[in-house]
């Protein structure tokens, strides 16, 4: 590993060095390019099918734009139906992902062009700027703890404040930082240099550039997961982001989890103080076809339940009310998860929308309905929850117009046949997985996952075999 | 410039402080409202049920009238009439089945030629906000005003289109070129409680108190409204909530036109404030607005 590699580039023409290359560009190309697959996107969906491949014995190139892998469901507290903890089931994979022999990171990097023909695809990719040389880093993480300049932290979406040098999170795959151009003091005013100083191998380079290069593969699997509904600026009769108890899922996993900012401690976001009184609302944007998402986002009734659950085990005398439409529990395990959560944590369910929250002394006001009964409910909540739609990740669609496959009118990518060949897109030798291809939890993520790597293994050695016959 | 002019029945009647002030500040604002010949009532409900077609022939002469005229444009002041309508026109555009029922029936010709302007709609579009900020003879400063939009002037959302239905700023954008506050509350779109007024005063009395106390804690000194409706169950419905809801204290609900009209610094005396049943005159008075 860290190794700096030369390859064919594309800025003007001219060859370029890729300084954040790591792993062993010249070992990826040592074998012939039908053993080569790329796959894009760094979450469960892409790790799952990177290890698989790598474990068949085809190199493979794993692309992500973030610094590292790992995807949401890094992000996630404890995971349903079993309640185990989401990094301590991820964390061996991630890790084996980036020590793979394998497998070959690249993160921080985009795809930005395609040619060629199935089997032997050239994929032009950028290598975003890290103003960190990762080939000289070590990881000590001394810049980390040295770094002055403090913001908000994408990863722990709002909940918690990073340093401008960072990593996304403590076990970082590659545990490599990069700088956030937008806060570091040095950057934006010239002054500081914090990080040059300390680091004891001088791998800082404020003047780095991006970089271009290109891979030959002959399969590309792309899995480039979820995102969160834009509610803060869709949704104003949730107050649209502008009520600070007010926050999405994938926040709330943040404030559960042990290594979130809050250390695992339930605290709401406007004062610290532990919320007593705390409120669900279930398909915020799904479901919704006249304004939002027509589709059922398929994890929130049993994240929600989840994070009832795990809300209940940390606040024992918290009241937890959920709204939902109808409770959609349909996988192993996961209608007794629901039924555990209703009886023994008792959690009310009120089966109703919520029509409108807003903000009265230090309360959130809940607005919504019991259709069961016909009545008008009011719920003075210390804090809500909102389990929003989940939706394809930005710049789906530029992938699919690079990639030369296609997305349906919610920007996931559509499938060959959603029954009989869910995998396999409408071009040969490009395989979709995950939730980009349409929202599912975890398991059916990974066996989608697996499932794309064993479809690029047949189309690549069906190949071979042709090749070899018509020879 | 003249608009055709729909005023409608209630602005003849228990609104007419909203029609008078509303013709006079056209007048100072430059262009004039040209009421329609032989009107009739616009209906008051757009039909709830599909095949009620016969519902629909009224505002549908209204805007073949309109048309007839050689106008494309009609403007209302009643957020009731402007919903009927402007639901009718849409329909007339876009459903070639029931427009063909009804103009066959009431045996004109029309295909939803006219657009359907709410008076505020006329401000924004025709005139402009900054227009009208620069025509403010005597800005409202200090001023606090909770805008109140209702229902009707919003929903159904796809087919009025005015603003947004959740979170509409068009009259706190107006309440801004007046030179008065705004203020944020978050019961500017829930229903005062419409017609259950008639037949379950209590529904009434408590949406009316829910909004009105929801001004109120905003730091509101008055409520704006566009709707007939509203106004009466806002205002009217004072002393009821005061009889469950010893610790509340009154609120002046008023038209937005009667707003705009002392913006514009007409006569006081000729807006029609004695038949608000909340006086608004001491807190104008107060505020240094009414001398």
């Amino acid at each position: 590993m860290g190794e700096l590699v030369e390859l064919t580039g594309l800025k003007d023409g001219q060859p370029v060095t890729c300084a954040c290359a790591l792993g062993n560009l010249t070992e990826f190309e040592s074998v012939p390019v039908d053993r080569r697959v790329m796959v894009i996107g760094g979450g469960i969906t892409g790790i799952t099918a990177a290890i698989d491949l790598g474990n068949a014995g085809y190199q493979v190139m794993l692309v992500d734009r973030l610094p590292s892998v790992g995807g949401r469901m890094l992000q996630l507290s404890e995971t349903f139906p079993t309640l185990d903890c989401a990094q301590c089931t991820l964390t061996p994979r991630t890790v084996e992902s980036g020590q793979h022999p394998k497998v070959t990171l690249k993160t921080s990097c985009e795809v930005i062009g395609l040619e060629g023909e199935p089997g032997d695809f050239t994929v032009s990719l950028r290598q975003k700027v890290t103003y960190v040389d990762w080939n000289k880093c070590t990881g000590c993480g001394t810049c980390i703890q040295k770094c002055p300049s403090k913001g908000i932290a994408l990863f722990e979406r709002d909940a918690g404040r990073m340093t401008a040098i960072y990593t996304l999170s403590p076990q970082a795959v590659p545990n490599k930082p990069q700088i956030d151009p937008d806060r570091c003091r040095y950057l934006t005013k010239g002054k500081c240099g914090v990080c040059a100083k300390s680091c004891p191998v001088g791998a800082i380079d404020y003047k780095q550039q991006e970089s271009f290069f290109a891979a030959r593969v002959g399969a590309i699997i792309v899995a480039t997961g979820f995102d969160i509904y834009d509610w803060k600026n869709k949704m104003p009769e949730y107050g649209g982001g502008k009520i600070p108890d007010v926050i999405d899922g994938l926040t709330m996993e943040r404030y559960l989890s042990a290594s979130g900012p809050t250390a695992g401690a339930m605290v709401r976001p406007s004062d610290g103080k532990e919320p007593k009184e705390i409120v669900f609302i279930q398909c915020v944007g799904s479901r919704n076809p006249e304004f939002h998402k027509a589709y059922c986002s398929r994890v929130c009734c049993m994240y929600t339940a989840k994070h009832a659950r795990l809300y209940k085990h940390k606040v024992h005398d918290g009241q937890v009310y959920v709204f939902y439409i109808d409770i959609r529990s349909t996988g192993k395990g996961y209608e007794q998860f629901i039924q555990q959560s209703v009886s023994e944590e008792e959690i009310i369910y009120i089966r109703g929308r919520a029509a409108r929250l807003y903000r009265e002394g230090d309360k959130v006001m809940v607005q919504g309905a019991d259709t069961l009964t016909g009545k008008k409910i009011e719920i003075a909540a210390d804090m809500v929850v909102l389990a929003a739609a989940m939706v394809p990740n930005a710049g789906a669609q530029e992938l699919a117009d690079i990639l030369g496959i296609e997305c349906n009118a919610d920007g996931f990518f559509i499938e060959d046949n959603y029954k009989l060949s869910p995998v396999e897109t409408g071009r040969q030798g490009i395989y979709i997985a995950g939730c980009c291809q349409g929202i599912k939890d975890i398991a059916d993520s990974s066996a989608q996952g697996s499932a794309a790597a064993s479809k690029a293994l047949v189309f690549l050695s069906t190949l071979r075999r042709q090749n070899q016959e018509a020879v | 410039m003249k608009y055709p002019y729909f005023p409608g029945c209630t602005l003849y009647t228990k609104a007419k402080k909203l029609d008078d002030a509303g013709r006079e500040c056209s007048q100072k604002l430059g262009f004039e409202l040209d009421e329609l010949k032989d009107w009739t009532c616009c209906g008051a409900t757009f039909p709830l049920v599909n095949d009620y077609h016969i519902a629909m022939s009224g505002p549908t002469r209204i805007l073949a009238d309109t048309k007839a005229r050689g106008d494309d444009k009609l403007v209302t002041l009643c957020s009731v009439c402007f919903n009927v309508l402007k639901r009718t026109n849409h329909v007339m555009r876009n459903d070639e089945e029931r427009r063909a029922k009804i103009t066959d029936f009431i045996e004109r010709d029309y295909h939803g030629e006219v657009e359907v302007l709410h008076y505020l709609q006329l401000l924004r579009d025709e005139i402009g906000f900054d227009t009208l900020r620069e025509k403010v003879v005597k800005p409202l400063t200090g001023l606090k005003v909770a805008c109140y939009y209702g229902c009707l002037l919003l929903r159904p959302v796809k087919e009025i289109g005015l603003d947004a239905m959740e979170n509409p700023t068009i009259f706190e954008e107006f309440i801004r070129a007046l030179g008065a506050e705004p203020v944020e509350f978050p019961y500017k779109v829930e229903c005062c409680g419409a017609f259950q007024t008639v037949h379950s005063m209590t529904t009434a009395t408590r949406c009316s108190h829910d909004i009105l106390r929801s001004a109120k804690n905003s730091g509101a000194d008055l409520v704006i409204t566009t709707c007939p409706l509203c106004q009466f169950n806002l205002d009217d419905r004072q002393p009821e909530i005061q009889k469950s809801h010893t610790a509340f204290s009154a609120i002046p609900v008023l038209y937005f036109t009667q707003l705009l009209a002392l913006a514009l610094d007409l006569p006081a005396a000729g807006l029609g404030f004695e038949r608000n049943l909340i006086d608004p005159l001491p807190l104008l008075k107060e505020k240094g607005i009414v001398s």
